[in-house]
């Protein structure tokens, strides 16, 4: 088993307490790594009806069985796994950059962190030996002002540093943990159960090797994927970048604007892929190992927010500026700055925002609630402080908006949810999918919550290869597919900017895996692993009690108000009658029940025999 | 006396740099058998997103890291201007990092003796330099890098009349 660091540690933050176990070689083969292995630790290590942020929680930090090697992207990410305190149902997310190899080098496989630390400390992880220190004085301190705090400290520059910000340690739903300056676990919240353990940081540095089974055939498999870097896989991520999807997606009527009540922005010229590298990108720098690199660094160069740098993608630009109606990148590069120094995931907060601006327009917040503040659509000033007050929990408007949209609107009342855009619990991506409706469903169907990233089901829409306004059978099945092919990808830990370099795809990657760990796997074994990982996630939500049928929906802009905007999509909206055969199709294709649970011959067949009654206890509760 | 194009180097162009490690990686893998970037001679440095740079030995002419060498481990190849340590020599005493100003040599984490580039001479040319994902990473000797720099700095002098004359 070769590439695994084969060990796993624990840490116990109530007590200080610190163990190791072996990694089980079935679980690796099963889960791979990432969030599969990370999924079926949290299984193991998790009670139903643990309170997110209880200290019971485990917040689990694991590698891919790839990183730390010099394989091109999956060499350097890790994931996180926990219970997410914004859908109370299975959390993930993954990062790339520096940190995940460090921690490979350090001879851990994961960490699985539980307990809750009495005073706010970080784990000082110097290979073997493993320190909780005391973070008071980094208290309110950035994740990249702790990262370079932690470095001075410690006196060692190549420390790898994953923390959170204000954000995280005052438990806003959405926040996030930052690692290498730009790069996130952003979505589902981790940031805020590392702050309810009083966990600052997580400062690694590794030293071991990290050795692969067949150095040879290794070589020549990642000269080819560097090959396939330089080539149309990668184009529009090493060019424009994601935001290249702005002047796309406008064009098909599919970019939500101002929290979904239109499909196109007359602003988008001005937030363009295209009019952020001509005036703003600096540089494009990569993440270890990889050979295609695509991290857009933007600089404002003039104005009021002169000097603010940000690494740009599209999601967060989007959610922070169309979504918001704000058609001035410097203010969204702004805001995005914030974001990172909070700690907040700038999908979720600039979704919130919108939400907040949306219930303004329709005077269901009014200037009482908002200080005073004009918060319209549109008004970029007014975005820059929901940011920061939303980061810092500050006043009534601030604190209510950082528990996310569903909580905030049952909080805030007076049909508040009519304007909520999130799935679960997590906040809406920046596809309008009132015309992307293999994506309606994929979303509605993913076990995060809304997220563009566990089926990519937008593509087959986006790309017209399926008929985009309409749901019909067989898209249970694209999305299926997808779903396990992506759960192999999160795995694995392969960024998926770099999911086209694989050209024979499962194939590419069996033989990768197998090359780095002498494990030898076939596509067919991973599609496998990817369809188990999906129904143990799954079983999770079950478990919790959000797993079936009634939390697959999608929210009431998106089944009630038609798009309004002359094109392409006018008055596209989701039905009730092709959303209900699409989840009844998905279900089908998935073996399981009516209700959305895994039946028994299904979780027989992929091996997950053990986990049976929490699917036949619910059966029965309807 | 080393010949114009002798004493070729590992130099990393700033503005190609993304500071990517994939040449401490390519290090380790070559000369090691192993990921570990720990045990690499040439090291990337990241000082903010836009400052990216990889570091190797220079090939100093007069090179402080031999002076600095209490015990005769470390000499120079007079053609091709590497560092060559004897290790039987070599008990890690760090005088030679001190005395280098670049950071390029280094005691190993495992023999604890120091290590320094020696520009893959083994495989003809530094692996490093055929690995780099963004031509970063030049095998040049000093007099092509000032040549490369003059010719830089005259383009862009000049580059206004470029652009003119093919439009």
């Amino acid at each position: 088993m070769l590439a695994y660091a084969g060990q796993i540690l624990h840490v116990n933050l109530s007590t200080g307490k610190v163990e190791t176990e072996p990694l089980k070689e079935e679980w690796a083969k099963e889960y791979i790594g990432g969030i599969g292995l990370g999924i079926r630790l949290l299984m193991k290590y998790s009670k139903s009806g643990t309170d997110p942020f209880s200290p019971d929680n485990p917040l689990i930090f694991v590698t891919g069985p790839l990183t730390g090697t010099m394989g091109p992207t999956a060499g350097n990410g890790y994931a996180v796994v926990s219970k997410s305190p914004a859908t109370g149902g299975i959390a993930e997310s993954k990062a790339h950059g520096f940190f995940g190899p460090e921690l490979k080098r350090a001879g851990y496989d994961a960490i699985i962190f539980t307990g809750k630390s009495e005073k706010l400390v970080y784990a000082w992880i110097d290979d073997d030996s493993v320190h909780l220190l005391d973070a008071q004085s980094l208290k309110g301190k950035s994740p990249n002002e702790t990262d370079e705090a932690i470095r001075e400290e410690l006196g060692d520059h190549y420390i790898r540093v994953s923390a959170i910000g204000e954000a995280g340690e005052k438990l806003v739903r959405f926040a996030c943990i930052i690692n290498d300056e730009f790069r996130a676990i952003g979505r589902t919240g981790m940031g805020a159960v590392m702050g309810s353990k009083n966990l600052k940081a997580v400062a690694v540095r590794g030293t071991k090797d990290v050795n692969v089974a067949d150095l040879d055939g290794f070589k020549e498999f990642i000269k080819m994927i560097h090959e396939h870097m330089k080539g149309p896989a990668t184009r529009k991520y090493r060019t424009l970048g994601t935001p290249e999807n702005v002047l796309v997606l406008n064009a098909l009527a599919a970019l939500p604007t101002r929290n979904f009540t239109q499909a196109t922005f007359e602003g988008a010229e001005k937030v363009s892929g295209e009019y952020l590298n001509e005036h703003y990108v600096k540089k494009i720098i990569g993440c270890a190992t990889c050979a295609m690199r695509c991290d857009h660094i933007a600089v404002v160069p003039e104005g009021p927010y002169k000097g603010s740098t940000s690494r740009m993608e599209f999601e967060c630009l989007w959610a922070l500026g169309p979504n918001c109606g704000v058609d001035r990148l410097d203010a969204i590069i702004e805001a995005m700055r914030l974001c990172n120094y909070y700690g907040l995931d700038g999908i979720s907060a600039g979704v919130v925002v919108g939400f907040g601006m949306d219930l303004y327009e329709n005077g269901i917040l009014n200037k009482e609630n908002t200080e005073e503040m004009d918060l319209s659509f549109g008004n970029h000033e007014a975005l820059i402080e929901m940011v920061k007050k939303i980061g810092t929990r500050d006043g009534w408007l601030g604190d209510v908006l950082a528990e996310g949209t569903k909580r905030a609107a049952e909080k805030i009342g007076k049909g508040a949810e009519k304007y909520a855009n999130h799935i679960k619990g997590l906040e809406l991506p920046g596809y309008d999918i009132r015309g992307l409706k293999t994506a309606a469903l994929g979303f509605a169907v993913s076990f995060r919550g809304a997220c563009h990233l566990r089926s990519g089901a937008y593509s087959p829409d986006v790309k017209g290869k399926v008929n985009r306004f309409t749901i019909e059978k067989g898209r249970g099945k694209i999305i299926m597919d997808n779903e396990d092919q992506y759960n192999v990808i999160d795995s694995l830990i392969l960024c998926k900017f770099s999911r086209g370099t694989y050209y024979e795809g499962l194939d590419d990657m069996a033989n990768y895996y197998t090359l780095a760990t002498g494990i030898k796997v076939t596509a067919e074994d991973l599609r496998k692993a990817g369809e188990r990982i999906n129904n143990l996630a799954r079983l999770f939500n079950v478990r919790e009690g959000v797993g079936t049928r009634k939390f697959d929906t999608l929210p009431p802009k998106i089944m009630t108000v038609p798009i309004p905007d002359e094109g392409p999509a006018k008055g596209a909206v989701v039905n009730k009658e092709e959303f209900d055969l699409g989840l009844d199709d998905y279900y089908a294709v998935r073996g399981w029940t009516r209700n959305g649970i895994p039946t028994a011959e299904k979780l027989n067949e992929l091996g997950l025999g053990e986990f049976t009654d929490i699917a036949t206890r619910k059966k029965g509760e309807k | 006396m080393a010949k114009l194009h002798d004493k070729k180097f590992v130099s990393a162009d700033p503005q190609k740099c993304i500071g990517c490690c994939i040449c401490e990686y390519t290090c380790s893998m070559v000369k090691e058998k192993t990921f570990n970037p720990t045990k690499s001679r040439i090291r990337a440095i990241r000082l903010g997103p836009l400052i990216n740079l990889a570091v190797a030995c220079r090939l100093c002419e007069d090179p402080p890291c031999v002076a600095a060498c209490p015990r005769d481990a470390l000499a120079q190849e007079e053609e091709s201007g590497i560092i060559m340590v004897d290790e039987d020599k070599c008990n890690g005493c760090g005088w030679c990092i001190e005395a280098c100003d670049y950071g390029a040599i280094m005691l190993h984490p495992e023999t604890k003796v120091v290590y320094v580039c020696d520009t893959c001479k083994e495989l003809g040319n530094p692996q490093c330099v055929e690995w780099c994902p963004e031509e970063a990473l030049d095998f040049v000797t000093a007099d092509v890098l000032a040549q490369k720099s003059r010719r830089t700095a005259v383009k862009k002098l000049f580059q206004e009349s470029v652009e003119k004359a093919s439009e």
